[in-house]
């Protein structure tokens, strides 16, 4: 079936089944790649992205279901809070593997977007979906604490 | 509470801890997949006691995993059948529909995504504290949701057309699957309710 | 973003500095982000300088390290490539890292006499012939500057990337040099630094970052299941739901009508979708009805196989490591302890599940996945295709972690990206792609293990030692097996327990070695995950049955294992330790590994949750030699310690009647960021050969944890893991 879809800004047509989840219409029909598979199943936050600015599972939203709504991914993430977080994901050399990193930054974005000044709380509540098999998590912790700071100043 | 005793198994002598897997699996009420229609209750003659039995077959659903999984006890829902803890951690936040970055909705879509087991719905979201059924009885559930002060302020007509109605209620029945449906059906459920209403919503004992 | 679309084209005979090799021609993006291609290349008029197969450097100045360790995670990339500009005096900035292509006479793992990564071995093996590649380009870049300005060599200095000579006053950088350099006689014997002068080595001001981190925090870096290619198809296998089923019959036909499925064919490994797309190759998987033939499978369950493990564990097996004699001394001890560890199957679940990309047109074939032993993953593919090995290239991809899973002694993803790729027949390219109930329901496990120790008591000191381990092999039946598997005992079983660091006068460690049918696997720190718990859970009882402090106590039997003591008394000086506790609810468990030559000793800081230990902080000290960067070994400390923790709370396959239960992260449970504790690292100075960190910080971690729970009055947990799960 042939969609419509808006993606970092630009409309794109895609010829893809309905049932076809937002990722893999992504990766496989878009050629953005850095949203990543992880679980398939909304378990792991690899394949995060913003749908109307707010973070998504892409593998579990239906192309079907996506409307209208503007998809974000993180080829196109920008904005202060993005320059900010992969700033200090740089500066303290969170990523390891980095395979879930596109999507820990789209999840980190997300946070600073709502609050300035997340406590650890807010990070642990924020972030929980965002599973890390290096265990950067620590790391993580830190650069979006970075990232606060640095956007307050 | 379960989950204490899952942990708390695994720090005994391991001859016991072998068994221990098997201690695991929930405090899940045997479910029936009906409901015992309305008219079935009317050879029931005190009112009260109608009452209260046409309440404890509708607690079939009300103490359902489909259910209860989205009236915990705390601030964290559970999942599936065996109504383990929800994963990832999520909580209830402000209005129910979670916390900054972790909302409901960043995960659960507008309908049930079978491919991946997701449940969805449009207003998928948490109850609020006070209608928390996770661990209570239904003389308690009974109580609680006939008291507006702890039903988001619904008269008996308000509570027995949400009962009914409404489509998120309503999931409970269609959940998907790799999940157990609520027993009977929605239409079924309300009947039921509406019985229990009309002869005098009377609570069960404990 | 065409920007994704990896068009290779025809590869390019190129010669090399270090001899006639093949290389690969990808675009410039691909190759700069996924490396190998570039190996070889030497640019059009020659202006690139590469002295051996390590290293190349571009006129624009750019020194670009061909790493012959996979990245997945464990810093090679940063680690060998500091080791090159260390001794070359490359400025940081300019230094990039690339794989290296499958070639083991150029970049065999000296430890191992294969292309391969494991056993944290890539700093290891890599030290002194990194230092050497780069102190070779170095003496060349000299050479060409000395001819050039017409002085002697002796007279050049080298810093950060470019040359002077301070009497004429004449500078210049690499690139200017790098073409005339590639001239140069080739030195044998360069002279290396010594570690005093070192500037990048050791270096920990933040000064030399990580060299992957900026393509991995913006969605740049490229894995192998970002493959893409005209004509490409997805291909998903479905696997028996047992392990050692066949297929007897499969019916494709709902499968083939799948919108976008291309073909269905059985491969050894099951039946093969192939699709235009992974989703409709899943989808069309979901569509196959196909009858299993069950007849060789195993069928046991964990509960079956742990009461068969127990029973044998209750008779000698065969010796492993002993001295003295436990058993007498054991029957005379004034008290004996027995304790029972039960340790479970465990899946990798790497982020990125197994996958491949293999193209093939009848006489040549080139492979790009996350391939951690190269050279038998490069023979099983020729094997397969029934090609000559040159007649194959591999190109080795970041990976999305691998924790072992990629390491396969059997090269079985190989194969089956082989398999698949010869039943569709040539010009087809194929991405083969593992999804995650793939991987967590596809084996390959840690092997289930239990141990039965017998501690001896007297005088208030620990007299006798013995452990019977029971479990599977790894190694049986691999290429690896002549070499580690000697005298039918498994080192890789009995790593960490056949000798401990304790001065027991009595002691013992024998093995059964079982047989399965699951397919196990080294899984981060392979045997030291099973024989750390053991050892580090039991000597913690017996000292404290016998009124000893966790540190004192092990530091009074330490004396012939002064490394290990050292890190012993490094963490509790960091950890400012006052005994175990519990102090407001919080106790502190010890736990001490040797694992890899390096050592590492943690402090775990625990409380009781509702929901099982919750793990408050974690203090570690670690002695791997010099430290090559400092940031990357805490790095790997604080990774491996949750990865460890998640395991030792929640990890378990558990089979039903042969069925693997988990599935994905819902029900295989891994850690997450609310899970983790804070954690604090000290390096521990050393002069001794670098050693690895990719694995030495995941066994300690477990015992230190279940040491607190004792503290606690929660027992030592003799079944992991320590919160069962609530299925």
């Amino acid at each position: 079936m042939a969609l419509a879809i808006k993606v970092n800004g630009t409309m794109q047509s895609v010829d893809v089944d309905n049932d076809a989840p937002l990722l893999w219409v992504l990766r496989d029909a878009l050629g953005l790649a850095g949203t990543k598979f992880g679980c398939g199943v909304a378990q792991c936050g690899a394949c995060t992205v913003f749908v109307d600015g707010k973070p998504m599972r892409s593998c579990t939203l239906p192309i079907s279901a996506l409307g209208t709504r503007e998809v974000t991914t993180i080829e196109g993430v920008s904005g202060r809070e993005a320059e900010a977080v992969q700033q200090a994901w740089i500066a303290r050399d969170v990523p390891q593997c980095g395979y879930c990193q596109s999507g820990q930054v789209m999840s980190a974005v997300a946070l600073l977007k709502q609050i300035k000044q997340p406590s650890d709380r807010d990070i642990d509540l924020a972030m929980n979906g965002n599973v890390c098999r290096c265990a950067t998590y620590a790391r993580i912790r830190a650069a979006i604490h970075d990232a606060a700071r640095a956007l307050e100043g | 509470m379960m989950r204490a005793q899952a942990f708390l198994a695994a720090g005994v002598a391991a001859v016991t801890v072998l068994v221990a897997a098997a201690v695991a699996q929930t405090t899940r009420q045997p479910t029936a997949k009906d409901l015992r229609p309305v008219p079935s209750f009317q050879n029931i003659a005190d009112q009260q006691a109608r009452s209260i039995a046409l309440f404890e077959e509708a607690g079939k659903v009300l103490q359902h995993a489909r259910c209860v999984n989205c009236h915990p006890a705390t601030e964290r829902p559970l999942q599936s059948d065996a109504m383990r803890p929800h994963q990832p951690l999520v909580v209830r936040g402000a209005d129910g529909h979670g916390v900054p970055g972790m909302t409901c909705n960043t995960c659960h879509h507008a309908a049930n995504f079978d491919a991946a087991r997701v449940p969805g719905h449009p207003q998928w979201h948490l109850a609020p504290a006070s209608m928390a059924w996770e661990g209570r009885t239904l003389g308690e559930i009974c109580a609680q949701i006939k008291d507006p002060n702890r039903n988001g302020g619904k008269d008996m007509a308000a509570l027995l057309h949400h009962m009914a109605e409404d489509t998120l209620v309503g999931w409970g029945w269609a959940p998907g699957p790799g999940r157990e449906p609520a027993p009977g059906t929605q239409a079924a459920f309300g009947g039921l309710l509406r019985a229990w209403a009309d002869a005098g919503a009377h609570c069960p004992p404990s | 973003m065409t920007t994704h679309d990896v068009a290779l084209s025809r590869r390019a005979m190129l010669k090399g500095a270090a001899g006639l090799v093949i290389g690969l021609y990808l675009p410039e993006k691909a190759r700069a982000q996924s490396g190998a291609a570039h190996a070889f290349r030497r640019a059009a008029g020659g202006a690139d300088f590469a002295p051996n197969a390590f290293i190349r450097i571009g006129a624009d100045d750019t020194v670009t390290v061909l790493i012959k360790h996979i990245e997945f995670g464990q810093g090679p990339f940063t680690g060998l490539a500091t080791l090159v500009a260390e001794e070359l005096d490359a400025d940081w900035s300019k230094v990039r890292a690339e794989h290296a292509p499958s070639n083991t006479d150029f970049y065999k793992n000296l430890a191992f006499g294969v292309q391969g990564t494991g056993g944290s071995t890539a700093i290891a093996n890599s030290y002194d012939q990194m230092r050497k590649a780069g102190a070779t380009a170095r003496a060349m870049l000299v050479a060409a500057a000395a001819q050039s300005w017409g002085v002697p060599a002796r007279e050049i200095t080298v810093e950060r990337g470019v040359l002077r000579h301070t009497g004429t006053g004449r500078e210049g950088r690499f690139g200017q040099f790098a073409e005339a350099a590639a001239r140069q006689p080739v030195p044998a014997d360069p002279p290396l630094k010594d570690p005093s002068v070192f500037r990048l080595i050791g270096r920990d001001d933040g000064s030399v970052k990580k060299l992957d981190s900026a393509a991995k925090s913006n969605g740049t870096a490229q894995f192998t299941i970002d493959m893409r290619e005209p004509g490409m198809l997805t291909v998903v296998v479905a696997h028996p739901p047992r392990f050692g089923a066949r297929v007897a019959s499969f019916d494709a036909s709902a499968a083939r009508a799948v919108q976008g499925v291309v073909d269905v064919k059985q491969v050894p490994t099951g039946v093969a979708v192939y699709a235009n797309g992974t989703w409709p190759a899943i989808k069309g998987r979901e569509q196959l009805r196909i009858s299993w033939d069950e007849s060789a499978a195993e069928k046991r369950s964990s509960d079956q196989l742990i009461e068969e493990y127990r029973a044998l564990a209750r008779r000698p097996g065969r010796i492993a490591g002993a001295h003295g004699d436990a058993i007498t001394t054991l029957a005379r001890a004034e008290r004996i302890i027995e304790a029972e560890y039960v340790f479970p199957y465990l899946a990798h679940a790497p982020m990125e599940p197994l996958d491949g990309f293999l193209g093939w047109d009848g006489q040549r074939a080139h492979a790009r996945f996350g391939s951690q032993l190269q050279t038998l993953d490069h023979q099983t593919i020729a094997t397969v295709l029934g090609l000559k090995p040159e007649q194959v290239e591999l190109e080795t991809m970041l990976a999305g972690g691998s924790f072992g899973r990629r390491a396969q002694q059997t090269s079985h993803l190989a194969a089956e990206l082989a398999e698949v790729t010869k039943a569709i027949g040539p010009g087809r390219p194929v991405k083969l792609v593992w999804t995650r109930e793939d991987d967590i329901r596809g084996g390959y496990y840690r092997p289930l293990i239990v141990h039965r120790m017998r501690g001896g008591l007297g005088d208030g000191k620990i007299v006798a030692w013995t452990d019977t381990v029971v479990s599977q092999s790894i190694l049986k039946g691999s290429p690896f097996e002549a070499v580690m598997a000697k005298g039918g005992i498994d080192a890789t079983s009995v790593e960490g327990a056949k000798e401990i660091p304790y001065d027991i006068a009595d002691f013992r460690c024998d093995l059964h070695t079982t047989d399965v049918g699951v397919p196990v696997l080294w899984w981060r720190s392979v045997g030291h995950t099973h024989t750390g718990y053991a050892v580090e859970c039991f000597v913690d009882e017996l000292l404290q049955a016998t009124g000893q402090d966790p540190v004192a106590g092990r530091l009074a039997m330490m004396g012939k294992a002064p490394r290990e003591a050292g890190v012993l008394r490094a963490v509790a000086e960091l950890a400012q330790w006052s005994g175990p506790g519990p102090v407001n609810g919080r106790a502190r468990g010890v736990a001490v590994v040797k694992s890899f030559d390096s050592y590492v000793a943690q402090i775990a800081e625990v409380s009781a949750g509702d929901d099982g230990p919750r793990v408050h902080k974690v203090w570690c000290a670690v002695d791997c030699g010099v430290p090559v960067n400092p940031d990357v070994i805490r790095a790997q400390m604080e990774g491996g310690i949750g990865f460890g923790v998640g395991a030792a709370l929640y990890g378990e396959v558990a089979l039903d009647e042969g069925r693997p239960v988990p599935a994905n992260f819902d029900t295989y449970r891994v850690l997450r960021i609310h899970e983790m504790p804070q954690v604090e690292v000290r390096v521990v100075n050393s002069s001794e050969k670098p050693t690895g960190v990719g694995e030495p910080g995941v066994p300690p971690i477990g015992p230190a944890v279940a040491n607190a729970m004792a503290r606690l009055g929660l027992g030592r947990p003799r079944r992991l893991p320590l919160v069962r799960a609530v299925a």
